[in-house]
């Protein structure tokens, strides 16, 4: 079982199927969205499957691999394999693109405008390239590859929300969020290709595998200069402060499912990324520079809480909310030790099991009460009942509560912080309380006040498929919660190949 | 004596005249209506050539055939292959546009210019090369003007007329300039001759300006492209798209030849230049494209703006340099010829070439708005398509070449190229049609287009996700200019 290619099953299984869903009849719209949950829940069982060994059998270092020539005139080749840091991830991509093909399957009841009705063989085709190019992404050890998966991610995006997104600012945000996003994956592949030819002028190899490029020997002068394009050029998927500006806007205007995916998905691309070609491949600039890095997620964590705080569109709230949790993860990695990556590593996994359920809830409420305005809702626990408890433990979660993977996230973050500069670690925690505001502000209006009398009577509760959704991602929030063990273990030893990296390098 | 070598060298050539002789024979016979037919015969004989010449006539080692008239390698080799591919598929676009589908000549005069553009990729001799432009360019000045009762056609006809001319007589003079001071018109004879240092700075920076007058008009570089947008608009759909892809690919393979092979010591110092010119073009092309209303313009410029980016493997002047150029015009080739294709197909049925009127095309055409797609973000170098790839072979042999410069202004200029590009493909897929009901409005493909756009949609897919062997063959292609 051990020689199956089980991590470019995964990566390809997506695309495969967005290939058979396009050549489907469109009027076969249930046949349709079948085969998207088979590919997804086939895609959800291989990544539990790839999670489960890598912690029974205390894997450590990268695991999985498989290496495929591609390109060998130029170093190109398919190679893949998963640590600590990314493993999680995978598993996170294959639950949010079941519990996104779930809240998609729409009904074909004309008076319940729920999920998605128009076009659904052109939505699952893309959102299923999207989901490919995002598996690809964590697993890929191969620089062009890297890149290759992620512009293979950023594009459907475009389309998905420019097609379903919400009628007002989907033109808008969908051209936004997608020239940000080139800009900074085309600026990074700039620096990829500069440590690509150094490598090449070192030690005359000519490859784009990262596992060499570690030990490529580049001079700290080299990477003090490339680290920030390549840093920021990654971080600005992961929402960083100053470049956050589409993520809110996108977040808006996509489509429920789309919002689970960048939000949940995406944006830890971007993270992700940063760290594993800019922090990993350039350590001594990750040193030099970490100062600034922090200084921007220290910013955007609590600014984004702020203006979270200040919203009265859900949507908007739960964006700036993703904004200021994306921030943890950078102030995180930003920290360069081991308490602050580790937190980095589940934080990433915990906000996107947390956002994706904020987003699944808001589009649900959405769908039936056609507003997302919080002065204008109530009551909705009354008439949703399980949506409301799934909101309330995402909210609980995203406050940081002890029992839930919040505080397993957040709690290492903030120590990690603290050992480099306290400083820092006073004033982000700031942003908690501001969070517990929004959050306990919104859960009273929108799901414990009196409902307005204009929604009385064309509310309708959420359907079982919405249900298992929601069940999927608060069960795992509150066993991560419970048991930081099915985790934490996992995500030391990735972090432990990271602080090798930074010591090794000395200063 | 006539020698195997010397057949070889030029077999696929012979083909392509045994074909146009074909046509020439039968045509006459065939009534009016069946008389699209020709189509089949041209595209269905290109093929056979290809296939043929893959057999039979691939290049050994370098050699010089035909009296130093030709060189016989696999650069030549491989852009003859791309020059016929894509004259088998506008063939094949050609077939059901009522103006030029029904008519023998069409057929036969692409052929001409095919043969011409397969010379100009093997010529080794400045005489040589000039014949084979100008048999390139003058049925190409006859099917841009083909359209007789359209103002607009015959304008682009004359206009690319004039152009062409003059700026080809302003190469003829820096050929002559060259064959002056050196006493040679051998392309690879100058190359030692000039090793040798006879020529003053001076002299070989003017002849060489002269000559990229005549080049850039082929290629449309800024500043010398101001007759594409008006000529793309006005001749043919399919024509367009065969200037635009395989008459500029037969330019590049030239200027490849020239400033690799006969002036790589003078090359050197010109690469700022030619860096600017590069630039310059990119950024020019792509801030007119942003106005552009009509998607044959819009087209035509950001063909220019591809030249642009074409240009950094030719700056950077190595190995991966030229293989990545040999690279992206196959990739471009494959890609606009898809572009040029679709909007072919899709004026046929409304009658328009406006942006706007693409609205509603991925519910009146599900299938070609997918091929939109493809064509549009493989132009815009978004994986898994041909034009990510060739995008970056291209931006690292500029990186590795020292231009990092000029690859960062490629890469604000292709974030201006996304946002044209997907502002397309927001019409095809957002908008829709006023008040209409897009499924009684129908966008059917005929026979030759659906073959010629699938293959193409294939092609832009496979350069774009197995571009081993693409890459194997243009890099054993570049290897032959060293």
């Amino acid at each position: 079982m051990m020689n199956f290619p089980v991590l470019s099953v995964i990566t390809f299984t997506p695309m495969v199927a967005a290939l058979i869903i396009l050549m489907m009849p469109a009027q076969r719209r249930n046949e349709i969205r079948a085969v998207a949950l088979a590919a997804a829940t086939f895609a959800l069982i291989l990544s539990i499957w790839v999670y489960v060994q890598y912690l029974t059998r205390n894997m450590i270092g990268y695991q999985f691999e498989e290496t495929y020539r591609w390109l060998p005139a130029l170093g190109i080749g398919l190679h893949l394999g998963v640590d600590g840091m990314s493993t999680p991830l995978v598993l996170l991509t294959g639950i949010v693109m079941f519990t996104g093909v779930l809240i998609s399957w729409g009904d074909e009841d004309p008076h319940v405008k729920a999920g998605i009705q128009d076009r659904p063989r052109e939505f699952f085709a893309f959102l299923f390239l999207l989901a490919g190019g995002v598996f690809g992404v964590f697993v890929s050890l191969d620089l062009f590859m890297l890149f290759f998966f992620y512009e293979i991610a950023v594009f459907p995006m475009y389309l998905l929300i420019v097609i379903w997104g919400w009628v007002k600012t989907r033109e808008y945000a969908a051209m936004k969020l997608t020239l940000y996003l080139f800009i900074g994956s085309v600026v990074a592949l700039v620096g990829a290709l500069a440590m690509y030819w150094l490598q090449y002028k070192n030690t005359g190899v000519l490859s784009f595998d990262m596992l060499l490029m570690e030990k490529a020997g580049f001079s700290s002068a080299f990477q003090i200069a490339w680290f920030l394009p390549v840093f920021f050029g990654f971080a600005v998927l992961g929402g960083i402060w100053p470049f956050h500006n589409w993520s809110p806007d996108g977040h808006v205007a996509a489509p429920t499912a789309v919002s689970m995916f960048h939000a949940g998905v995406l944006m830890k691309l971007g993270a992700f990324a940063a760290l594993r070609v800019g922090i990993m491949l350039l350590p001594e600039g990750a040193k030099y520079w970490s100062w600034l890095i922090m200084l921007f997620a220290g910013v955007a964590v609590v600014y984004g809480a702020y203006i979270a705080f200040v919203q009265t569109d859900m949507k908007y709230m739960i964006g700036f909310s993703s904004v200021s949790h994306m921030g943890l993860v950078v102030l995180g990695l930003s920290t360069l030790n081991r308490n602050g990556l580790i937190g980095a590593g589940v934080q990433m996994f915990s906000h996107g099991v947390m956002t994706a359920l904020f987003f699944a809830v808001t589009g649900m409420i959405y769908d039936r009460a056609h507003t997302r305005m919080i002065p204008e809702l109530g009551g909705m626990m009354k008439i949703m009942p399980f949506a409301g408890v799934g909101f309330i433990i995402g909210g609980l979660v995203s406050m940081g509560m002890p029992m839930f993977s919040g505080f397993v996230a957040e709690f290492p973050i903030f120590m990690g912080v603290w050992e480099t500069r306290w400083l820092v670690a006073v004033i982000a925690s700031i942003s908690i309380v501001i969070t517990a505001a929004y959050i306990m502000i919104n859960i009273r209006k929108v799901f414990f006040s009196e409902l307005p009398a204009n929604l009385e009577g064309h509310v309708g509760d959420i359907t079982v498929l919405d249900k298992i959704a929601i069940a999927t991602l608060c069960l795992l929030m509150i066993g991560i919660g419970l048991f930081p063990s099915l985790m934490v273990p996992m995500v030391q030893t990735g972090v432990k190949h990271i602080t090798d990296i930074l010591q090794m390098g000395g200063l | 004596m006539f020698t195997s070598t010397m057949f070889a060298s030029i077999l696929p050539e012979i083909l392509i005249l045994v074909i146009g002789i074909l046509i020439l024979v039968v045509e006459p016979f065939w009534k009016e209506e069946k008389r699209r037919n020709v189509g089949w015969l041209t595209a269905g004989g290109l093929l056979l050539a290809m296939i043929v010449s893959l057999l039979f006539a691939r290049p050994g080692e370098p050699t010089m055939t035909l009296g130093g008239m030709v060189r016989f390698d696999w650069l030549g080799f491989f852009f003859k292959m791309l020059f016929m591919f894509a004259g088998a598929a506008t063939a094949l676009l050609f077939m059901d546009n009522e103006k030029i589908g029904h008519r023998g000549e069409a057929y036969l005069l692409l052929l001409a210019s095919l043969l011409g553009m397969n010379l100009m990729a093997v010529s080794s001799d400045l005489v040589m090369l000039y014949l084979a432009i100008e048999t390139t360019s003058i049925p190409l000045y006859i099917l841009s003007g083909f359209m007789l009762a359209d103002d607009k056609s015959t304008e682009a006809g004359f206009k690319y007329l004039l152009f062409g001319a003059l700026t080809s007589t302003i190469m003829l003079y820096g050929f002559s300039l060259v064959f002056g001071f050196s006493g040679t018109t051998n392309i690879y004879q100058l190359a030692d001759m000039l090793k040798a240092g006879n020529l003053p700075l001076v002299t070989a920076f003017g002849v060489l300006a002269l000559i990229l007058v005549g080049l850039g008009f082929k290629v449309s570089l800024v500043p010398f492209h101001f007759w594409a947008p008006d000529v793309y608009e006005g001749a043919p759909t399919p024509v367009s798209g065969f200037l635009s892809t395989a008459s500029k690919a037969a330019g590049f393979a030239v200027l490849v030849r020239l400033f690799f092979v006969a002036f790589p010591d003078y090359a050197v110092s010109w690469t700022l230049a030619i860096a600017v010119l590069s630039a310059t073009t990119m950024t020019v092309g792509n801030l007119l494209t942003l106005q552009q209303t009509n998607i044959k313009r819009l087209l035509a410029y950001s063909s220019i703006a591809h030249a642009g980016y074409t240009l950094i493997g030719v700056v950077a002047l190595s190995q991966l340099g030229a293989a990545s150029v040999v690279f992206y015009l196959a990739a471009y080739i494959a890609t606009n010829l898809l572009a040029f294709g679709i909007v072919m197909a899709f004026s046929r049925v409304t009658g328009s070439d406006e942006i706007k009127d693409y609205a509603g095309l991925s519910r009146r055409s599900p299938l070609l708005g997918l091929m939109m797609l493809a064509a549009f973000l493989s132009l815009a170098g978004m994986p898994p398509f041909g034009g990510f790839v060739a995008k970056v072979f291209v931006f690292a042999a500029g990186v590795q070449a020292g231009y990092t410069w000029l690859v960062i202004v490629g890469i604000l200029n292709s974030i201006i190229g996304v946002y044209y590009y997907l502002n397309v493909l927001k019409y095809v897929y957002l908008y829709r049609m006023p008040n209409e009901d897009e499924e009684n409005h129908p966008v059917p493909l005929s026979r030759p287009y659906m073959i010629a756009l699938v293959v193409l949609v294939a092609g832009v897919i496979l350069v774009g996700t197995v571009f081993a062997p693409w890459f194997s063959w243009s890099d054993a292609a570049a290897l032959n200019l060293f």
